[in-house]
Protein backbone atom coordinates (compact mmCIF):
# COMPACT_ATOMS: atom_id res chain seq x y z
CA UNK A 1 0.00 0.00 0.00
CA UNK A 2 1.29 3.49 -0.96
CA UNK A 3 1.80 6.11 0.89
CA UNK A 4 -0.53 8.61 -0.47
CA UNK A 5 -3.21 5.76 -0.76
CA UNK A 6 -2.73 5.05 2.68
CA UNK A 7 -3.35 8.77 3.76
CA UNK A 8 -6.28 8.87 1.53
CA UNK A 9 -7.80 5.47 3.31
CA UNK A 10 -6.64 7.22 6.50
CA UNK A 11 -8.70 10.08 6.01
CA UNK A 12 -11.56 8.55 4.60
CA UNK A 13 -12.15 6.48 7.22
CA UNK A 14 -11.30 9.05 10.36
CA UNK A 15 -13.92 11.34 8.56
CA UNK A 16 -16.44 8.74 8.55
CA UNK A 17 -16.16 8.63 12.33
CA UNK A 18 -16.10 12.23 12.46
CA UNK A 19 -19.53 12.73 10.32
CA UNK A 20 -21.39 9.84 12.15
CA UNK A 21 -21.02 12.10 14.79
CA UNK A 22 -22.34 15.01 13.14
CA UNK A 23 -25.42 12.70 11.82
CA UNK A 24 -26.04 11.51 15.13
CA UNK A 25 -26.90 15.17 16.56
CA UNK A 26 -28.63 15.41 13.38
CA UNK A 27 -31.04 12.44 13.39
CA UNK A 28 -34.15 13.23 15.20
CA UNK A 29 -34.72 8.94 15.55
CA UNK A 30 -33.72 7.47 18.78
CA UNK A 31 -32.95 3.97 16.20
CA UNK A 32 -31.05 6.13 13.79
CA UNK A 33 -28.80 7.12 16.10
CA UNK A 34 -27.78 4.19 17.16
CA UNK A 35 -27.40 2.79 14.01
CA UNK A 36 -25.09 5.87 13.46
CA UNK A 37 -23.55 4.71 15.87
CA UNK A 38 -22.58 1.32 14.63
CA UNK A 39 -21.25 3.06 11.64
CA UNK A 40 -18.64 4.86 13.78
CA UNK A 41 -17.74 1.84 15.26
CA UNK A 42 -16.97 0.07 11.79
CA UNK A 43 -15.35 3.22 10.94
CA UNK A 44 -13.13 3.40 13.90
CA UNK A 45 -12.18 -0.17 13.34
CA UNK A 46 -11.27 0.28 9.60
CA UNK A 47 -9.14 3.05 11.39
CA UNK A 48 -6.88 0.25 13.44
CA UNK A 49 -6.60 -1.92 10.36
CA UNK A 50 -5.28 0.27 8.27
CA UNK A 51 -2.69 1.41 11.09
CA UNK A 52 -2.42 -2.32 11.52
CA UNK A 53 -1.31 -3.24 8.04
CA UNK A 54 0.72 -0.03 7.00
CA UNK A 55 2.86 -0.68 10.21
CA UNK A 56 2.65 -4.22 9.79
CA UNK A 57 1.10 -4.96 13.20
CA UNK A 58 -0.26 -7.95 13.55
CA UNK A 59 -1.86 -7.30 17.13
CA UNK A 60 -3.35 -3.78 16.20
CA UNK A 61 -5.02 -6.04 13.07
CA UNK A 62 -6.40 -8.44 16.06
CA UNK A 63 -7.52 -4.78 17.93
CA UNK A 64 -9.47 -4.27 14.83
CA UNK A 65 -10.97 -6.89 15.04
CA UNK A 66 -12.09 -6.39 18.63
CA UNK A 67 -13.06 -2.90 18.04
CA UNK A 68 -15.50 -3.73 14.99
CA UNK A 69 -16.89 -6.62 16.99
CA UNK A 70 -18.04 -4.44 20.08
CA UNK A 71 -18.15 -1.36 18.91
CA UNK A 72 -19.96 -1.45 15.69
CA UNK A 73 -21.79 -4.72 16.86
CA UNK A 74 -22.49 -5.68 20.16
CA UNK A 75 -22.23 -2.52 22.29
CA UNK A 76 -24.59 -0.78 19.89
CA UNK A 77 -26.80 -3.87 20.41
CA UNK A 78 -27.07 -3.58 24.07
CA UNK A 79 -28.10 -0.25 23.37
CA UNK A 80 -31.20 -1.36 20.80
CA UNK A 81 -32.33 -3.67 22.99
CA UNK A 82 -32.30 -0.70 25.65
CA UNK A 83 -34.64 1.18 23.74
CA UNK A 84 -36.88 -2.18 22.69
CA UNK A 85 -37.27 -3.45 26.40
CA UNK A 86 -38.27 -0.11 27.81
CA UNK A 87 -40.38 0.74 24.45
CA UNK A 88 -38.96 4.90 24.98
CA UNK A 89 -40.32 6.95 22.64
CA UNK A 90 -38.27 6.87 19.51
CA UNK A 91 -38.00 10.97 19.12
CA UNK A 92 -35.00 12.14 20.65
CA UNK A 93 -35.31 15.30 22.88
CA UNK A 94 -32.97 18.17 23.18
CA UNK A 95 -32.82 20.89 25.17
CA UNK A 96 -31.10 22.76 21.87
CA UNK A 97 -32.22 22.27 18.81
CA UNK A 98 -31.09 20.83 15.33
CA UNK A 99 -29.29 23.71 13.70
CA UNK A 100 -27.70 25.26 17.15
CA UNK A 101 -26.34 21.34 17.78
CA UNK A 102 -24.78 21.05 14.89
CA UNK A 103 -23.29 24.83 14.38
CA UNK A 104 -21.59 24.08 18.54
CA UNK A 105 -20.58 20.91 17.11
CA UNK A 106 -18.67 22.67 14.11
CA UNK A 107 -17.22 25.61 16.66
CA UNK A 108 -16.10 22.26 18.66
CA UNK A 109 -14.27 20.95 15.85
CA UNK A 110 -12.44 24.00 15.41
CA UNK A 111 -11.70 24.25 18.91
CA UNK A 112 -10.41 20.90 19.02
CA UNK A 113 -8.30 22.08 16.00
CA UNK A 114 -6.92 24.94 18.06
CA UNK A 115 -5.95 23.42 21.09
CA UNK A 116 -4.12 20.31 19.32
CA UNK A 117 -1.99 22.29 16.98
CA UNK A 118 1.47 21.75 19.37
CA UNK A 119 0.35 17.99 19.15
CA UNK A 120 -0.31 18.27 15.32
CA UNK A 121 3.26 19.87 15.22
CA UNK A 122 5.07 17.29 17.03
CA UNK A 123 4.97 14.72 13.83
CA UNK A 124 4.62 14.91 10.44
CA UNK A 125 2.74 11.88 9.84
CA UNK A 126 -0.55 11.56 8.60
CA UNK A 127 -2.04 9.82 11.87
CA UNK A 128 -0.87 13.04 14.02
CA UNK A 129 -2.50 15.22 11.55
CA UNK A 130 -6.21 13.35 12.06
CA UNK A 131 -6.04 13.38 15.58
CA UNK A 132 -7.66 16.40 16.37
CA UNK A 133 -10.10 15.04 14.19
CA UNK A 134 -10.29 12.86 17.49
CA UNK A 135 -10.58 15.01 19.99
CA UNK A 136 -13.43 16.49 18.27
CA UNK A 137 -15.72 13.65 18.33
CA UNK A 138 -14.82 13.05 22.01
CA UNK A 139 -15.40 16.84 22.34
CA UNK A 140 -19.23 16.31 20.19
CA UNK A 141 -19.97 13.54 22.87
CA UNK A 142 -19.31 15.61 25.75
CA UNK A 143 -22.35 18.00 23.80
CA UNK A 144 -24.65 15.36 23.44
CA UNK A 145 -24.13 14.12 27.12
CA UNK A 146 -25.00 17.67 28.05
CA UNK A 147 -27.91 18.61 26.00
CA UNK A 148 -29.79 15.43 25.33
CA UNK A 149 -32.58 14.25 27.50
CA UNK A 150 -33.09 10.20 27.52
CA UNK A 151 -31.33 8.14 29.63
CA UNK A 152 -30.73 6.15 26.25
CA UNK A 153 -29.34 8.72 24.36
CA UNK A 154 -27.22 9.68 27.32
CA UNK A 155 -25.60 6.25 26.40
CA UNK A 156 -25.09 6.67 23.35
CA UNK A 157 -23.23 9.88 23.79
CA UNK A 158 -20.65 8.21 26.65
CA UNK A 159 -20.16 5.61 23.75
CA UNK A 160 -19.19 7.96 21.18
CA UNK A 161 -17.25 9.89 23.57
CA UNK A 162 -15.12 6.89 24.21
CA UNK A 163 -14.79 6.38 20.51
CA UNK A 164 -13.50 9.65 20.26
CA UNK A 165 -11.01 8.72 23.15
CA UNK A 166 -10.31 5.43 21.13
CA UNK A 167 -9.53 7.15 17.79
CA UNK A 168 -6.87 9.46 19.71
CA UNK A 169 -5.40 6.44 21.15
CA UNK A 170 -4.99 4.70 17.86
CA UNK A 171 -3.89 8.07 15.72
CA UNK A 172 -1.67 9.10 18.80
CA UNK A 173 -0.06 5.85 19.51
CA UNK A 174 -0.17 4.13 16.12
CA UNK A 175 0.05 0.76 18.18
CA UNK A 176 -2.08 -0.03 21.14
CA UNK A 177 -1.09 -3.37 22.89
CA UNK A 178 -4.15 -5.91 22.71
CA UNK A 179 -4.06 -5.80 26.65
CA UNK A 180 -4.71 -1.96 26.84
CA UNK A 181 -7.61 -2.39 24.30
CA UNK A 182 -9.22 -5.36 25.82
CA UNK A 183 -9.26 -3.46 29.17
CA UNK A 184 -10.80 -0.41 28.43
CA UNK A 185 -13.16 -2.57 25.86
CA UNK A 186 -14.57 -4.47 29.16
CA UNK A 187 -14.86 -1.11 30.91
CA UNK A 188 -16.83 0.38 28.24
CA UNK A 189 -18.74 -3.05 27.65
CA UNK A 190 -19.54 -2.81 31.95
CA UNK A 191 -20.20 0.40 31.77
CA UNK A 192 -22.87 0.59 28.96
CA UNK A 193 -24.44 -3.00 30.88
CA UNK A 194 -24.75 -0.95 34.23
CA UNK A 195 -26.35 2.10 32.40
CA UNK A 196 -28.38 -0.29 30.39
CA UNK A 197 -29.82 -1.35 33.48
CA UNK A 198 -30.53 1.46 35.27
CA UNK A 199 -31.89 2.78 32.59
CA UNK A 200 -34.48 0.35 32.61
CA UNK A 201 -34.87 0.86 36.28
CA UNK A 202 -35.27 4.41 35.74
CA UNK A 203 -38.61 3.75 33.59
CA UNK A 204 -39.58 1.11 35.26
CA UNK A 205 -39.63 3.29 38.44
CA UNK A 206 -40.69 6.18 36.79
CA UNK A 207 -42.17 5.58 33.07
CA UNK A 208 -40.20 7.64 31.53
CA UNK A 209 -36.29 8.11 30.72
CA UNK A 210 -36.72 11.96 31.21
CA UNK A 211 -33.33 13.25 33.54
CA UNK A 212 -34.57 16.48 34.27
CA UNK A 213 -37.95 15.00 36.28
CA UNK A 214 -34.69 13.04 38.13
CA UNK A 215 -33.05 16.53 39.57
CA UNK A 216 -35.50 17.18 42.96
CA UNK A 217 -35.67 15.00 45.29
CA UNK A 218 -39.17 13.41 46.59
CA UNK A 219 -40.73 10.94 48.65
CA UNK B 1 -9.86 37.21 -25.96
CA UNK B 2 -9.24 35.67 -29.18
CA UNK B 3 -12.62 34.67 -31.79
CA UNK B 4 -12.30 30.95 -30.73
CA UNK B 5 -13.13 31.56 -27.11
CA UNK B 6 -15.94 33.64 -28.26
CA UNK B 7 -16.81 31.15 -30.07
CA UNK B 8 -16.75 28.65 -27.17
CA UNK B 9 -18.83 30.93 -24.82
CA UNK B 10 -21.31 31.41 -27.64
CA UNK B 11 -21.56 27.80 -28.12
CA UNK B 12 -21.68 26.65 -24.50
CA UNK B 13 -24.28 29.41 -24.08
CA UNK B 14 -26.83 27.87 -26.48
CA UNK B 15 -25.88 24.53 -25.45
CA UNK B 16 -27.77 25.40 -22.23
CA UNK B 17 -30.64 27.33 -23.34
CA UNK B 18 -31.28 24.34 -25.86
CA UNK B 19 -30.62 21.55 -23.10
CA UNK B 20 -32.37 23.21 -20.29
CA UNK B 21 -35.96 22.47 -20.89
CA UNK B 22 -34.86 18.97 -22.45
CA UNK B 23 -33.91 17.93 -18.93
CA UNK B 24 -36.58 19.20 -17.40
CA UNK B 25 -38.48 17.42 -19.66
CA UNK B 26 -36.91 14.35 -19.04
CA UNK B 27 -37.33 14.48 -15.27
CA UNK B 28 -40.99 14.63 -15.20
CA UNK B 29 -41.30 11.64 -17.57
CA UNK B 30 -38.93 9.65 -15.06
CA UNK B 31 -40.51 10.60 -12.30
CA UNK B 32 -44.23 10.02 -14.32
CA UNK B 33 -42.94 6.43 -15.40
CA UNK B 34 -41.74 5.29 -12.08
CA UNK B 35 -45.43 6.88 -10.67
CA UNK B 36 -47.06 4.51 -13.18
CA UNK B 37 -48.37 7.35 -15.24
CA UNK B 38 -47.05 7.76 -18.81
CA UNK B 39 -46.10 11.59 -18.35
CA UNK B 40 -46.29 14.07 -20.67
CA UNK B 41 -43.36 13.99 -23.82
CA UNK B 42 -40.03 15.02 -23.13
CA UNK B 43 -40.10 18.48 -25.41
CA UNK B 44 -43.31 19.38 -23.17
CA UNK B 45 -41.35 22.12 -21.34
CA UNK B 46 -40.12 23.55 -24.50
CA UNK B 47 -43.82 23.49 -25.69
CA UNK B 48 -44.57 25.43 -22.38
CA UNK B 49 -42.57 28.28 -23.16
CA UNK B 50 -43.60 28.76 -26.55
CA UNK B 51 -47.03 29.18 -25.73
CA UNK B 52 -46.16 31.51 -23.07
CA UNK B 53 -44.36 33.67 -25.07
CA UNK B 54 -47.45 33.97 -27.47
CA UNK B 55 -49.57 34.91 -24.77
CA UNK B 56 -50.55 38.66 -23.84
CA UNK B 57 -48.63 40.49 -21.33
CA UNK B 58 -50.76 40.86 -17.75
CA UNK B 59 -49.07 43.05 -15.33
CA UNK B 60 -51.06 44.24 -12.03
CA UNK B 61 -51.72 48.12 -12.31
CA UNK B 62 -50.22 48.35 -8.58
CA UNK B 63 -46.92 46.98 -9.64
CA UNK B 64 -43.58 48.88 -9.63
CA UNK B 65 -41.17 48.99 -12.38
CA UNK B 66 -39.17 46.33 -10.18
CA UNK B 67 -41.76 43.23 -11.36
CA UNK B 68 -41.28 44.62 -14.84
CA UNK B 69 -37.32 44.19 -14.82
CA UNK B 70 -37.20 41.25 -12.64
CA UNK B 71 -37.68 38.65 -15.11
CA UNK B 72 -34.93 40.63 -17.64
CA UNK B 73 -32.27 40.57 -14.82
CA UNK B 74 -33.46 36.92 -14.12
CA UNK B 75 -32.58 35.19 -17.17
CA UNK B 76 -29.54 38.34 -17.44
CA UNK B 77 -27.65 37.19 -14.38
CA UNK B 78 -28.55 32.87 -15.42
CA UNK B 79 -27.30 33.41 -18.87
CA UNK B 80 -23.90 35.15 -17.55
CA UNK B 81 -23.58 32.33 -14.98
CA UNK B 82 -24.49 29.85 -18.28
CA UNK B 83 -21.26 31.85 -19.51
CA UNK B 84 -18.73 31.62 -16.78
CA UNK B 85 -19.17 28.34 -15.63
CA UNK B 86 -17.10 25.73 -17.01
CA UNK B 87 -19.75 23.42 -18.17
CA UNK B 88 -18.13 22.15 -21.88
CA UNK B 89 -14.76 23.87 -22.16
CA UNK B 90 -12.57 25.56 -19.48
CA UNK B 91 -11.11 28.44 -21.90
CA UNK B 92 -14.57 30.65 -22.25
CA UNK B 93 -14.00 33.40 -23.05
CA UNK B 94 -15.31 34.87 -20.01
CA UNK B 95 -12.81 32.09 -18.12
CA UNK B 96 -11.24 34.84 -16.05
CA UNK B 97 -14.73 36.26 -14.35
CA UNK B 98 -15.76 32.25 -13.76
CA UNK B 99 -15.17 32.78 -10.26
CA UNK B 100 -16.67 31.40 -7.21
CA UNK B 101 -17.96 34.42 -6.06
CA UNK B 102 -19.02 35.81 -8.82
CA UNK B 103 -20.94 32.75 -9.65
CA UNK B 104 -22.74 32.51 -5.78
CA UNK B 105 -23.48 36.35 -6.07
CA UNK B 106 -25.37 35.90 -9.73
CA UNK B 107 -27.19 33.17 -8.66
CA UNK B 108 -28.11 35.41 -5.45
CA UNK B 109 -28.60 38.28 -7.98
CA UNK B 110 -31.56 36.81 -9.67
CA UNK B 111 -32.77 34.76 -6.66
CA UNK B 112 -33.30 38.47 -4.92
CA UNK B 113 -34.93 39.93 -8.07
CA UNK B 114 -37.68 37.01 -8.02
CA UNK B 115 -38.21 37.64 -4.53
CA UNK B 116 -38.50 41.10 -5.06
CA UNK B 117 -41.04 40.75 -7.66
CA UNK B 118 -43.06 38.62 -5.22
CA UNK B 119 -42.92 41.35 -2.95
CA UNK B 120 -43.69 44.36 -5.43
CA UNK B 121 -47.37 42.44 -6.51
CA UNK B 122 -48.22 42.71 -2.83
CA UNK B 123 -50.26 39.50 -2.60
CA UNK B 124 -50.33 37.27 0.30
CA UNK B 125 -48.27 34.38 -1.41
CA UNK B 126 -46.21 36.82 -3.23
CA UNK B 127 -44.74 37.74 0.32
CA UNK B 128 -44.98 34.53 1.28
CA UNK B 129 -43.27 32.66 -1.52
CA UNK B 130 -40.25 35.93 -1.45
CA UNK B 131 -39.90 34.99 2.44
CA UNK B 132 -39.13 31.32 2.36
CA UNK B 133 -37.21 32.08 -1.24
CA UNK B 134 -34.56 34.34 1.17
CA UNK B 135 -35.03 31.87 3.75
CA UNK B 136 -33.34 29.21 2.36
CA UNK B 137 -31.00 31.09 -0.36
CA UNK B 138 -29.69 32.97 3.42
CA UNK B 139 -28.76 29.23 4.18
CA UNK B 140 -28.08 27.96 0.83
CA UNK B 141 -25.76 30.50 -0.43
CA UNK B 142 -22.87 30.77 2.05
CA UNK B 143 -22.99 26.78 1.77
CA UNK B 144 -22.38 26.92 -1.82
CA UNK B 145 -19.44 29.11 -1.26
CA UNK B 146 -17.97 27.21 1.39
CA UNK B 147 -18.39 23.93 -0.31
CA UNK B 148 -16.96 25.14 -3.40
CA UNK B 149 -14.04 27.28 -1.19
CA UNK B 150 -12.96 23.91 -0.15
CA UNK B 151 -11.73 22.26 -3.26
CA UNK B 152 -10.37 25.79 -4.15
CA UNK B 153 -8.08 25.38 -0.81
CA UNK B 154 -6.84 22.76 -2.93
CA UNK B 155 -6.80 23.93 -6.42
CA UNK B 156 -4.84 27.29 -5.17
CA UNK B 157 -7.62 29.27 -7.05
CA UNK B 158 -10.92 30.27 -6.55
CA UNK B 159 -11.36 29.77 -10.14
CA UNK B 160 -13.93 27.50 -11.26
CA UNK B 161 -12.07 26.65 -14.35
CA UNK B 162 -8.42 26.09 -12.10
CA UNK B 163 -10.14 24.01 -9.97
CA UNK B 164 -11.43 22.25 -12.83
CA UNK B 165 -8.05 21.63 -14.43
CA UNK B 166 -7.05 20.66 -10.56
CA UNK B 167 -9.11 17.94 -10.27
CA UNK B 168 -7.89 16.69 -14.21
CA UNK B 169 -4.55 16.51 -13.06
CA UNK B 170 -5.04 14.96 -10.07
CA UNK B 171 -7.92 12.23 -10.48
CA UNK B 172 -7.17 10.94 -6.98
CA UNK B 173 -8.24 14.30 -5.16
CA UNK B 174 -11.48 14.03 -6.38
CA UNK B 175 -11.87 10.73 -3.88
CA UNK B 176 -10.27 12.62 -0.80
CA UNK B 177 -12.39 13.14 2.10
CA UNK B 178 -12.80 16.95 1.62
CA UNK B 179 -14.16 16.77 -1.30
CA UNK B 180 -16.69 13.82 -0.90
CA UNK B 181 -17.50 16.42 2.09
CA UNK B 182 -18.23 19.04 -0.17
CA UNK B 183 -19.91 16.94 -2.62
CA UNK B 184 -22.85 15.90 -0.06
CA UNK B 185 -23.07 19.69 0.98
CA UNK B 186 -23.04 21.36 -2.48
CA UNK B 187 -25.81 18.09 -3.66
CA UNK B 188 -28.15 19.07 -0.72
CA UNK B 189 -27.72 22.84 -1.72
CA UNK B 190 -28.18 22.51 -5.72
CA UNK B 191 -31.21 20.49 -5.02
CA UNK B 192 -32.07 23.74 -2.80
CA UNK B 193 -31.54 25.92 -5.24
CA UNK B 194 -33.17 24.16 -8.06
CA UNK B 195 -35.93 24.11 -6.11
CA UNK B 196 -36.44 20.18 -6.17
CA UNK B 197 -37.88 17.79 -2.98
CA UNK B 198 -37.18 17.59 -0.25
CA UNK B 199 -36.94 21.24 -0.08
CA UNK B 200 -39.59 22.95 -2.73
CA UNK B 201 -41.84 20.51 -5.10
CA UNK B 202 -42.36 21.97 -8.67
CA UNK B 203 -45.01 20.45 -9.25
CA UNK B 204 -47.38 21.71 -6.63
CA UNK B 205 -49.78 23.75 -7.14
CA UNK B 206 -51.01 24.04 -3.43
CA UNK B 207 -50.57 27.60 -1.74
CA UNK B 208 -49.26 26.82 1.51
CA UNK B 209 -46.36 24.57 0.42
CA UNK B 210 -45.11 26.82 -2.44
CA UNK B 211 -42.00 28.36 -2.52
CA UNK B 212 -40.96 29.41 -6.35
CA UNK B 213 -44.22 28.92 -8.07
CA UNK B 214 -46.05 31.22 -5.16
CA UNK B 215 -43.44 33.86 -6.34
CA UNK B 216 -44.05 33.98 -9.96
CA UNK B 217 -48.25 34.00 -8.94
CA UNK B 218 -48.56 37.21 -10.43
CA UNK B 219 -46.08 36.70 -13.67
CA UNK B 220 -47.78 35.77 -16.88
CA UNK B 221 -46.98 35.28 -20.64
CA UNK B 222 -43.81 36.22 -21.69
CA UNK B 223 -42.08 37.57 -18.66
CA UNK B 224 -43.63 33.69 -17.01
CA UNK B 225 -41.75 32.06 -19.87
CA UNK B 226 -38.60 33.95 -19.09
CA UNK B 227 -38.63 33.02 -15.42
CA UNK B 228 -39.03 29.50 -16.61
CA UNK B 229 -36.35 29.14 -18.35
CA UNK B 230 -34.44 30.67 -15.90
CA UNK B 231 -35.18 28.49 -13.26
CA UNK B 232 -34.55 25.59 -15.87
CA UNK B 233 -31.74 27.03 -16.50
CA UNK B 234 -30.44 27.65 -13.05
CA UNK B 235 -30.99 24.08 -12.41
CA UNK B 236 -28.91 22.53 -15.25
CA UNK B 237 -26.35 24.82 -15.06
CA UNK B 238 -25.84 23.86 -11.13
CA UNK B 239 -26.27 20.48 -12.39
CA UNK B 240 -23.30 21.08 -14.72
CA UNK B 241 -20.88 22.98 -12.34
CA UNK B 242 -21.66 19.84 -9.87
CA UNK B 243 -20.54 17.18 -12.13
CA UNK B 244 -18.07 18.85 -13.72
CA UNK B 245 -16.64 19.88 -10.09
CA UNK B 246 -15.83 16.26 -8.93
CA UNK B 247 -16.54 14.34 -12.02
CA UNK B 248 -14.50 16.49 -14.56
CA UNK B 249 -13.56 14.12 -17.72
CA UNK B 250 -14.64 14.80 -20.91
CA UNK B 251 -14.53 18.44 -20.48
CA UNK B 252 -12.17 20.54 -23.47
CA UNK B 253 -9.24 21.97 -22.09
CA UNK B 254 -8.53 23.80 -25.79
CA UNK B 255 -10.99 25.30 -27.86
CA UNK B 256 -10.39 22.70 -30.43
CA UNK B 257 -13.73 21.63 -31.86
CA UNK B 258 -13.06 17.61 -31.35
CA UNK B 259 -12.41 18.51 -28.05
CA UNK B 260 -15.69 20.27 -28.04
CA UNK B 261 -17.42 17.77 -29.52
CA UNK B 262 -16.60 15.18 -26.87
CA UNK B 263 -17.13 17.48 -23.83
CA UNK B 264 -20.66 18.01 -25.50
CA UNK B 265 -21.70 14.49 -25.85
CA UNK B 266 -19.90 14.15 -21.83
CA UNK B 267 -21.38 16.94 -20.31
CA UNK B 268 -25.16 15.84 -21.70
CA UNK B 269 -24.52 12.35 -20.36
CA UNK B 270 -23.76 13.88 -16.74
CA UNK B 271 -26.30 16.35 -16.39
CA UNK B 272 -28.95 14.13 -17.75
CA UNK B 273 -27.61 11.17 -15.23
CA UNK B 274 -27.67 13.31 -12.59
CA UNK B 275 -31.11 14.87 -13.32
CA UNK B 276 -32.14 11.07 -13.80
CA UNK B 277 -30.78 9.85 -10.24
CA UNK B 278 -32.13 13.04 -8.78
CA UNK B 279 -35.70 12.43 -10.42
CA UNK B 280 -35.60 8.86 -9.33
CA UNK B 281 -34.56 9.80 -5.05
CA UNK B 282 -37.08 12.67 -5.80
CA UNK B 283 -40.22 9.55 -6.04
CA UNK B 284 -39.09 7.95 -2.63
CA UNK B 285 -38.87 11.23 -0.44
CA UNK B 286 -41.74 13.63 0.74
CA UNK B 287 -41.50 16.93 1.09
CA UNK B 288 -40.05 18.26 4.44
CA UNK B 289 -41.92 20.70 6.27
CA UNK B 290 -40.83 24.35 5.76
CA UNK B 291 -39.61 24.48 9.24
CA UNK B 292 -37.45 21.49 8.78
CA UNK B 293 -35.61 23.06 5.49
CA UNK B 294 -32.86 24.93 7.99
CA UNK B 295 -32.04 21.56 9.86
CA UNK B 296 -31.73 20.05 5.96
CA UNK B 297 -29.20 23.40 5.20
CA UNK B 298 -27.95 23.55 8.39
CA UNK B 299 -26.17 19.95 8.45
CA UNK B 300 -25.14 20.71 4.60
CA UNK B 301 -23.49 23.91 5.44
CA UNK B 302 -21.90 22.03 8.59
CA UNK B 303 -20.47 19.42 6.07
CA UNK B 304 -19.17 22.19 3.80
CA UNK B 305 -17.25 23.51 7.09
CA UNK B 306 -16.05 20.10 7.92
CA UNK B 307 -14.79 20.01 4.28
CA UNK B 308 -12.97 23.36 4.38
CA UNK B 309 -11.00 22.79 7.94
CA UNK B 310 -10.72 18.79 6.32
CA UNK B 311 -8.61 20.22 3.33
CA UNK B 312 -6.68 23.18 5.98
CA UNK B 313 -5.79 20.74 8.11
CA UNK B 314 -5.53 17.01 6.44
CA UNK B 315 -5.02 17.73 2.78
CA UNK B 316 -1.59 18.49 1.56
CA UNK B 317 -1.91 20.80 -1.22
CA UNK B 318 -1.80 19.17 -4.65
Amino acid sequence: MSDTTFTQLLDLAVGTVVVASFAALWLRRLVGVINILAVQGVALAAVALLLGVHESEPELVAVALMVLVLRGLVLPGLIMRAVHTTGARAEVESLINVPSSLLAASVLTLFAYAVSRDLVALADTPHAQAMPLGIAVALIGILMLVTRRKAIMQISAILMLDNGIALVMFLGTSGVPVAVELGIASDVLLAVLVLQVLTFRIHLEFGGGDLDQLTELRD
Amino acid sequence: MNASRVAVTVVQVAFMIAISPFVVGVMRKVRARLEGRVGAPISQPWRDLRKLSRKQRMVSEHTSWVFSISPIVLVASTVTIAAVVPTLSTVAALAQVGDLFTVAYLLLLGTVFLALAGLDTATAFGGMGASRAMTVAAISEPTILVSIFALSVTAGSSNLGAIVTTTLDHPSSALSPESLLAFAALVVVVVAEAGRIPVDNPASHLELTMIHEAMVLDVSGPDLALVELSAHMRMVVLFGLLANLFIPWGVATSAAPGALAIALVAVLVKILGLGVVIAVVEVFLAKLRIFRVPELLAASFVLAFLAVTASFFLGEPA
